[in-house]
Formats: structure tokens, sequence, C-alpha cells
């Protein structure tokens, strides 16, 4: 994984004292909260309902056993001993004080971690495929790219006060797209032209929020030398067209809806024609010092036939379910990546202690060539551990509540804090996780990989619209509601979920997703996904089953 | 007041409104309007003439006579509106303009090494700006992740020049 270098260090640590000046200032009353609000911001630090929130960044959801440390570190030190990881790959802290931010910002910097542009009108933490460098499906590692990225997009001159945020992320993994690169501002797919060289599709104007929109291709091929002269005339474009007069039409989705792809894709290419491109060129020499840093960790293949592996299994089912639904094929014969889930049944999607912290680092030294690697779905991954460690690895997770089998699973839920913390909620997320988690426990090997996201307001961090179920909350009068979509996809076959109906109450949630899930499993035919069926047969049977008649002690769904 | 050189001055140029009449030998500011409104007569005097730009006027339209203003001055109606960031940096990258670049508008301190790189040179500021030595502001980072219209090095290539 990428390590600093003395410019890294050197910028970071200047940064923590310039912002530990900034904090100075407000402190002293020099600087209003409404001038001190954006530099704070620049520095992830939310004023939330009880306290504020620190966010830091794990850029591309890469992280060392030793940042890991550092994580478990400040939830002990400055917060409650507990943090909760992110759709963003980020790590949030809830409980923080204003005046030990600086403090903890130098803990960070000491193990290259940071909190820069973890909010604002700039870049946010570029996102990759969890399973880069380990998945035998992609192009190549996508890191390299998005450590280039990051680079170039930290506290860039001209685009740190944009009309909104600004996310990318990058996959080499087309076919199989687990980093929801569809609904990103710019999406970035590597792949290959006719001559075999690798570069970039790119993709433009995607996101979720109250207009969710899946991104458009405005270069089918872009050779990777000009990776950031593109993303440039990109930015510039936005910078100076996109929207400023609306926060919720100020995305660069609604620019390139309002323009049309056909336009949006002559505009960025009229100037990135006229860009000086050699200043931005990216040489081969560069582009191999950054792969450099994420070689493949050098794993010997193992034998398909492994008796002890396969005696575990069959003695243990617990064993055995786990690794059918937390573990996949990694690119070397006889390795495996890991997923560790944050989804105890009936617990926060996300949370995680500061003792569960540390044993992750240390099975990721133990295990994994001391690589961890954080998920959009909120979940924890150790990219490279040999099968045969797996028995080892798994009777260490039960003790931690680390070792629950659900994966891709229906209790595998994505959640935003919702109105138990966030100041923008309309309503809670994380009961309604928790109640559906505990009520589908029991039946989720039997209904299979259902993807349920939940958002607490339509400004979408639990990504409800590309849920196969997403849920939304909304506020009637005062009182919390629930609308319903599905047939959403963040995948390869990214969709928009649609809204089945009326929203329906609180207490009624659970009462709903089952009926749901009751149509698919009496629908299926072989082999369906929830998703499947929903598309083969429509939403009609669900809407009837939701919405039909109920026993009169039922509360009625909101009209 | 302004900013300027690394030290705190007086404004000599008077910014004209639309409607009062131009002096001969004095230098003024202009608004874009009243700029392609008169240009001829406005080009025809010999004093330095300066010109307001508003920030959704792309910069790119003056075209050549980006060369004939001794100072252009881009607009921050708010700090959080950045699209003089990138006019500046057009005028500059683009059209090669080496006059002075003013920020004019809601110019803070911690936006100031911000618009340095994108080749402001000059920034209108407020009393306060002494009191609380702004002047700070431009030396708390001296390593930067990308090119700038103020030349200074940037990683990328500082890398490749070590290693």
């Amino acid at each position: 994984m990428y390590r600093y270098d003395a410019f890294d260090q050197r910028f970071l640590e200047e940064r923590v004292a310039q912002y530990r000046d900034q904090v100075r200032r407000r402190l002293a009353g020099q600087l209003s909260e409404e001038e001190f609000k954006p530099l704070r911001l620049m520095n992830g630090l939310y004023l939330q309902l009880h306290a504020y929130m620190l966010r830091i960044a794990i850029p591309y959801g890469t992280l060392a056993p030793e940042q890991m440390r550092m994580l478990a570190h400040v939830a002990r030190r400055y917060d409650k001993g507990w943090g909760h990881f992110t759709t963003r790959t980020n790590c949030q802290f809830n409980w923080i004080k204003l005046e030990e931010t600086p403090d903890i910002l130098a803990d960070l910097a000491t193990v290259q971690l940071h909190a820069i542009q973890t909010s604002g009108n700039s870049f946010r933490n570029t996102t990759a495929d969890p399973w880069a460098g380990a998945a035998a499906d992609e192009i190549e590692d996508p890191r390299p790219y998005c450590e280039i990225i990051r680079q170039w997009s930290t506290l860039h001159p001209e685009f740190s006060f944009l009309p909104r945020k600004f996310k990318i992320a990058v996959s080499a993994a087309k076919e199989a797209d687990r980093a929801a690169v569809k609904v990103h501002d710019i999406g970035l797919y590597l792949r290959r032209d006719e001559a075999g060289d690798v570069g970039f599709e790119v993709l433009v104007g995607g996101g979720l929020g109250r207009t969710p929109i899946l991104a458009e291709t405005v270069r089918d091929f872009l050779p990777k030398r000009h990776l950031l002269s593109y993303l440039e005339a990109i930015l510039r474009v936005y910078n100076q067209h996109g929207r400023r007069d609306n926060l919720y039409k100020s995305r660069i989705k609604i620019l390139v809806q309002h323009l049309g792809v056909a336009r949006m894709r002559e505009a960025v290419e009229a100037e990135w024609a006229a860009i000086d491109k050699a200043a931005l060129a990216l040489t081969d020499d560069t582009i191999a010092d950054f792969a450099r840093h994420f070689a493949p960790p050098d794993l010997a293949p193992v034998p398909e036939a492994d008796a002890a592996f396969a005696a575990a299994l069959a003695s243990d089912k617990q064993f055995a379910r786990w690794v059918e639904h937390n573990t996949a094929r990694h690119k070397v014969p006889g390795h495996a990546i890991v997923t560790l889930s944050l989804k105890p049944y009936g617990r926060p999607p996300g949370d995680c202690t500061a003792e569960q912290m540390d044993l992750v680092a240390d099975l990721a030294e133990d295990y994994s060539q001391c690589e961890i690697r954080l998920t959009h779905e909120q979940n924890i991954v150790l990219p490279h551990v040999c099968r045969s460690d797996l028995w080892a690895l798994w009777c260490r997770l039960g003790p931690a509540g680390l070792a629950t089998a659900n994966i891709g699973l229906v209790t595998d839920i994505i959640a935003c804090p919702g109105l138990d913390y966030c100041s923008l909620a309309s309503a809670r997320s994380i009961p309604i996780a928790e109640r559906l988690s505990r009520h589908l426990a029991a039946r989720e090997d039997d209904i299979g990989e259902l993807k349920i996201k939940i958002s607490g307001c339509i400004n979408a961090c639990g990504h409800h619209h590309v849920g196969h179920i997403g849920i939304l909350g909304v506020d009637k009068n005062g009182e919390e509601f629930y609308q319903i979509t599905l047939g959403g996809s963040a995948d390869q076959d990214a969709a928009l979920g649609s809204i089945i109906g009326p929203a329906v109450p609180s207490a009624e949630v659970t009462n709903a997703i089952d009926r749901l899930i009751e149509v698919y499993l009496s629908q299926r035919v072989a082999g369906e996904r929830f998703n499947d069926t929903y598309r083969r047969i429509g939403a009609a049977p669900f809407k009837a089953a939701l919405y039909a008649p109920r026993p009169a002690r039922e509360p009625a769904y909101a009209a | 007041m302004l900013l300027e050189a690394g030290a705190f001055c007086a404004d000599r140029w008077r910014h004209l409104g639309d409607d009062e009449a131009v002096p001969e030998d004095e230098t003024v500011t202009v608004s874009y309007a009243r700029w392609t409104r008169e240009r001829a007569a406005l080009t025809r005097r010999n004093a330095p003439l300066g010109l307001r730009l508003p920030n959704d006027v792309a910069p790119l339209v003056l075209g050549e006579d980006v060369h004939r203003f001794a100072v252009i001055v881009l607009d921050f109606p708010r700090f959080t509106d950045g699209r003089a960031y990138s006019q500046a940096r057009l005028l500059r990258g683009r059209l090669g303009y080496r006059g002075s670049l003013r920020a004019a508008g809601n110019v803070l301190r911690d936006q100031l090494l911000f618009m340095r790189r994108c080749g402001f040179d000059s920034f209108e500021v407020g009393e306060r700006a002494v009191a609380e030595n702004w002047l700070a502001a431009f030396d708390e980072l001296d390593v930067f992740f990308q090119p700038g219209e103020d030349r200074m090095p940037w990683v990328l290539r500082q890398r490749r020049a070590v290693a």
C-alpha cells in the first residue's frame, strides 16, 4: 500500500499546524462560526445533533494495521470507544470536542491518516474496488490511480470551492463493479483499447441524493497518461457552469442533465483540447512509481486439495456457512478474500469498537499480508488470506463479535446514522436496520442475496435508491414514515429503484418487508435472486401484497 | 485596503461606476458591461485601464484584449463561490495575461493561498487583515500537489527530479 514520502509527511504536518491555528482563531473569536464552518468542514468536522463528528478519510478504503490501531486509539482517547465505517469508506467518530480536534489530527498524521476534504464542496475521498489487487477479474490494480487522484485533488487551489461536493470512484472490473462506480460524480473503469493499452472509460454525472441519476460515459477510452488533465477539464467545466443558486441542484449530475450528455461531452472535450496536457501528464515512470507501492504480495499458489480445511468444513457447520458467505476466490489459487461483517444481528450497521479494530489489525498482520480494506457496504475486507489459515482466523472472530456470516444476505444492511446522530435526518435509520436484521436473521439463507439499504433522509447516505429494497425515512407531521423502493442496484447492473407506493409508518416496516419477501419467495424460480424476480414479474404483485387489506388492529399506511 | 507583493497598501485605482464620466488621465477600472459597450473609446485613452469581470463571464471572450488591461478584478461575491479561481487560471494560463490580477469581494484569510496559486497577486482585504496578520497565510503550506499559475514546484515533478 501507499507509504508517505518526505513530501507527503511534510504537507500533512503543515496542514495540521494550519488547522490548529484555525481552531485557535475560532476559539479566540477571530473567526465567526460562519467563517470557520468551511474550514472545519475541509477537515471533516461536522456539528451534529449532540456533538461534533469527525470523519477521517480512508483513501480508497485501504488501511494498514498501525492505522487501524490509531483509529482504535482515537475511539478510546477522544470518543466513546467505538467508530463508524461509512459508505464512502471513511471512519466517523460521533462524540468529539472541537478543542481536541487538532490533537486528533496530529495523532492521525503520525500514521499517515487525515481528515482532509471528508466534507465541504470539494473532492471527497476517492473510492475503489475493495478487492483491488486480489480479484481475478481486474485489468490492473486501480489503487495507484486512486492515489494519484488523491494527491492531485488534495487542497486543489482551483477546485476547493466547487458548487457542491465531488466524488470519484475507480474500478478495474466493469463486469463485477464492487465500487458503485455509476453513482459517482466521476466514475472511472480501467479498460483496454483495441491495441491492448490500458486506459479509462470516463463516466460523469452519477449520484444519489434527492435526484438519483446514473453516470453516463463521456469518453470511451482515455489514455492513462492524460488522467489528470481530463479530470481538470471536467472540473473546470463544472466549476464554471454548475449551479450555485440551489443547493439541491448544484451537483454535476444536474449540469449533465441540463446540457445533455452530448453537450457535456463537447464542453469537456473542448476544454481538454485547450489544456496544456504536458503540464499534468503522467509519465510511465511516474505511474510505475505509484504502482510499486501496490506491488502484489508474494503469495505462493496452494494446491486446491487441502485435507485439514475440508475436515474443518465438514465438522463445523457454522464455519462452513461463514466460508460460503464471507470468503471469495483470490486470484492466487488456495487463497481467499475474506469479508468481516460489521452487521451483527440486531446491531447498528458499520459500527466497530476499539477492541474490534485492534483485533482486525492483529488479524491483518497474522493472516492478510498487513492489508485491510473497507467496503462501501460498510464491512471490512482482509484481502490476502491463505485458505489454510481460514479456520484459525475464524476462531478468533467469534469472541469479538466479528464472525457474522451474512455478506450479501438480507441482514447485510447499509444504513446511514440517521436521526440518532445526524442533524440533516428526517427519521431514524439504525433502529429500522436493527429490527429488520433481528427479524430476518433466521431466514437469511433461504432468502439469499438481497440488499436492503436505508437512508434517514433524502440525501441518501444509506444509498436507498440502489438497494434491491430501498428504505427512505421521511417526516410526516413529526412522525417517522418510510418510503420503499424496489429493484435498485449499485453493481454492474446498476439501476435506480422505483417507489412502490405510499410510505409506511415506522412500526409497520418489518411487516412490510416481510410481505415483499413473501412475494419473492413464492414467485421465484430456481436460481433467481430478489432483483431477478422483481425484474421478471414487475412491481404489481409486490404492490398488491404490500397494500393488501390488513386486520383492523394494524395501523393503516399513510397516504 | 490591498494586500500586494507581501505588504498592505492603499488602492491607487478608481473604480468607475457605469454612469460616471471616464477621465482621460486617471487609472480607472470599468465594468465588463461598460467595456463591451465603450470599447472603442476606452482603448483610445492613454492612462492605464482596469477591468472588473463578473464571475459568470468566460474570460476567453476577452481574447487578445486581455493585454490592454493593467489590472483585472475578479469577484468573489461569497467566499464559497469559487468560479473566479477558474477565471484566474484561464486568464493566466490560457490567455497569457501578465498584468495584475486582483481578488475582490468576500476575500478571507484562509483562501489567500488558493488565490495566489491560481494567479492572483492582489487582494482586497478589510482592516482586520493587518491586526490578524493575514500575510502569514501565504507561508502556511509549501508542499503542493498541483501545478499552479504561481509556478511553484509541485510534488509529482519534484519527486522525479529527486529520483
